[in-house]
């Protein structure tokens, strides 16, 4: 008798996208106090109260402690030993087209399948490519600018918008909300900025490619969205690291601020350095994501695909104030090796005849430790509140772990509150009957699990809801047993 | 077609199969009979390629092929089909799609070409026609939430569409009433080629009333113990299985 791959050949399959790219990079001794703060405002030339605002927030953080309630565990970070500031070569020299971009840099993006070129002929999508921690390619700006959107870096937004940066940026997650915001306020490297006028449906998806490079350096994105009355912006952001032996801390912020009639559609796919098959050298993934809906009417839409990282701690939340206002929040993670996650979301109804859908599908292989954690709070106006609530958990193998931890506060008796969850585990019979068809076993893992996800793929952009599938069963190759 | 020589299998170290012999030819349905724990459903799945045997001794062709040296996907594609006791429900998978990949596989390793949406789609009306099914079921993911019968009727719709050219129906019967049970024997019928051969595992005769068998075989202790013709089957009926072990013990 012939046996199938063990489960363990399936999880060991390599890291695609491991490479390192060489590229001469300037960067911060490791280590942080008021001056490197100051030194990263200057570097990037700032004006006075950015730098304000980042020692305001450094010097809170260093009041706040490291919060310990997620289930995950993973050495003390020695915050001391990050470096904080990392560039590509020729800051002050920016290019302006890609002819001027550094060869190696593109050679990057095409290994990663996402030539700029090819991209920027792709219908409709408009790239802010984040290498290590400033923006180096902007593209599409032209024809945004011509529908009154901007989609700028961070950075620049500071130089070029300094109104609508001072008027919304912490406005949502602001440096107190915690410790790991506050490190990012204080030492944010960089990140996007896209504001969407009054009435405007953005003409393209906006996406944004991050990559981790540089040795040992922290990367800390800032991610500011405004949507005006009545306007629309679907957004994603995808990212992928080269291979490394040590913990890479990213601890980004995301802001999305909503107003009245308008739309925010947010996905993600993420696709970070997970560590090798002992759990060393993947990427810790600290990350605040927030959307306040502050209109009525207003609707924030968080989509995620989660399969890389060795922790992923993260909750992309909404506020909904805006009456009759509406989140959502779609999410497929995946854990394997040592990987562990702690995710979910926070619904917090403020305003009359405000609903949420959350649907979660957590698939756990290996040693995967997974916890769904999630918030759902209807608040003492939230007359009419709704939420609807599903967190499906799928397990491969024996090894590995799944956890919900559903919190649910009603503070007004009006609310109609849904929870759904369910727990399953892709058997042997499974994989045996679909071998007994012809298909091999890693087929028909990725089968079951593409089936299992379905829900969260159908709310991603077409031509990313592919690419996802695909990822999903690149992640679990050697996964079943 | 399939030759069978001297099995013997242990399931966690206990020995089911203790020697079996068996050949099958091109055409040929043979009907393997037996009481529970004879090694009926022991022995398909070991044929078919199902973890947690250990095969001890004896041998499998297929066509030559040695039938034991191979992953069950690798059988499948030869053309080896279990239709399953008890259909495996794959939640969120569409059966059309399932099927599609299912039999684009088994096109590929054969050096066919892979069927696209639309000559796919056309073939399964096709088959769905001649058992009698309705498509409602193409819409649903893989036997999930199917009552006992559908799941039945779902296997023999895959035997249909992945014309294997040895299908083993494990206990086809168990669990359907007499209804499902015709439409069930039916669709078995209507697949019957010369090409075809079947191995039809069943407990109770009342299958054999719809599926005529060329050969009868009575599986007891790990051996078959008899084989004949479909007579065999009714003096099984009339006798119960305790008539041939006491025969068996004898000679």
């Amino acid at each position: 008798m012939t046996s199938a791959p063990a489960v363990d050949d399936i999880v060991r399959s390599e890291y695609e996208h491991g490479f390192t790219t060489e590229i001469a990079s300037e960067t911060f001794p490791p280590g942080l106090d008021d001056g490197v703060v100051r030194a990263i405002s200057r570097r990037k030339g700032e004006p006075e109260f950015m730098t304000e605002w980042r020692l305001k927030a450094y010097r809170h953080w260093l009041t706040m402690t490291e919060p310990n309630w997620a289930a995950v565990a993973y050495p003390k970070i020695d915050f001391q030993s990050i470096s904080y500031f990392s560039a590509p070569k020729r800051p002050e020299d920016m290019p302006k087209s890609l002819d001027e971009i550094d060869p190696v840099l593109l050679e990057t993006y095409q290994k990663l399948g996402i030539p700029l070129e090819e991209q920027k002929a792709l219908a409709g999508i408009a790239v802010d490519a984040v290498f290590d921690s400033v923006s180096v390619a902007t593209t599409f700006r032209k024809s945004l600018a011509e529908a009154g959107v901007i989609f700028c870096s961070i950075s620049e937004a500071v130089h070029d918008y300094p109104d609508l940066i001072k008027q919304y940026l912490g406005s949502v997650v602001p440096h107190t909300d915690n410790y790991y915001a506050g490190l990012n306020a204080a030492v944010f490297s960089d990140g996007t900025f896209v504001y969407v006028p009054k009435g405007v449906r953005c003409p393209m998806e906006l996406s944004t490619y991050f990559r981790i490079n540089a040795r040992n350096t922290g990367q800390f994105e800032r991610t500011l969205i405004v949507a005006e009355a009545g306007s629309y912006v679907s957004y994603l952001e995808g990212c992928t690291a080269p291979q490394r032996d040590e913990n890479q801390l990213h601890a980004a912020v995301v802001e999305l601020i909503v107003m009245e009639d308008a739309e925010i559609k947010y996905s993600t796919v993420q696709n970070w350095y997970p560590g090798d098959a002992q759990g060393k050298g993947g990427i810790y993934n600290f990350v605040t994501k927030r959307g306040d809906c502050r209109g009525a009417r207003s609707k924030i839409s968080w989509t995620q695909v989660e399969t890389g990282s060795a922790i992923t701690w993260k909750y992309p939340s909404c506020l909904l104030r805006g009456e009759g206002s509406v989140g959502e929040f779609y999410s497929v993670a995946v854990t394997k090796g040592r990987q562990q996650a702690d995710t979910g979301t926070k619904m917090i109804h403020i305003g009359k005849d405000t609903r949420s859908t959350i649907v979660s599908k957590g698939i756990s292989a290996n040693q995967g430790r997974q916890t769904y954690r999630g918030l759902v709070r209807i608040g003492q106006r939230a007359d009419g509140a709704r939420n609807h609530t599903q967190c499906d958990s799928l397990l491969i193998g024996d090894c590995c772990t799944a956890n919900t931890v559903p919190y649910i506060e009603v503070r007004n008796p009006s609310a109609n509150m849904e929870h759904e969850a369910t727990t399953s585990k892709i058997s042997d019979d499974q994989l045996f009957y679909c071998r007994s068809r012809g298909l091999t076993a890693e087929d028909a893992v990725s089968m079951i699990v593409n089936g299992f996800c379905k829900e969260v793929f159908n709310e991603l952009p077409m031509e990313f809801a592919v690419e996802a599938q695909k990822l999903l069963s690149i992640s679990l190759e050697g996964a079943v047993g | 077609m399939l030759v069978v020589n001297g099995l013997k299998a242990d399931v966690g170290g206990k020995e089911i199969l203790r020697g079996l012999n068996l050949e099958v030819n091109p055409g040929e349905v043979h009907a393997i009979m037996g009481p529970n724990g004879s090694g009926k459903s022991t022995f398909a799945h070991v044929l078919s390629g199902r973890e947690g045997y250990t095969v001890t001794a004896g041998s499998a062709t297929f066509e030559g092929q040695d039938l034991l040296a191979l992953e069950p996907e690798e059988r499948a594609r030869l053309g080896l089909f279990l239709a399953f006791q008890y259909p495996v429900e794959l939640p969120g998978v569409n059966n059309t799609y399932f099927l599609k990949a299912a039999l684009n596989s088994i096109r590929k390793s054969r050096g066919e070409h892979e069927l696209d949406a639309v000559s796919f789609l056309r073939l399964i009306k096709d088959k769905l026609k001649i058992l009698h099914l309705d498509d409602s079921l193409l819409k649903r993911a893989v036997n999930a939430g199917f009552s006992g019968g559908e799941k039945k009727r779902n296997e023999i719709f895959q035997m249909a569409l992945l014309e294997p050219k040895l299908a083993i129906l494990d206990e086809t019967d168990s669990g359907l009433d007499i209804d499902a049970l015709r439409v069930v024997a039916d669709g078995v019928n209507a697949l019957r080629s010369p090409q075809r051969s079947m191995i039809v595992v069943t407990h109770y005769q009342r299958l054999l009333d719809y599926i005529q068998p060329d050969v009868v075989h009575v599986l007891s202790k790990g051996r078959i113990i008899r084989s004949g013709g479909k007579e065999l089957a009714l003096e099984l009926e009339e006798k119960g299985y305790g008539w041939i072990d006491a025969e068996g013990q004898a000679a």
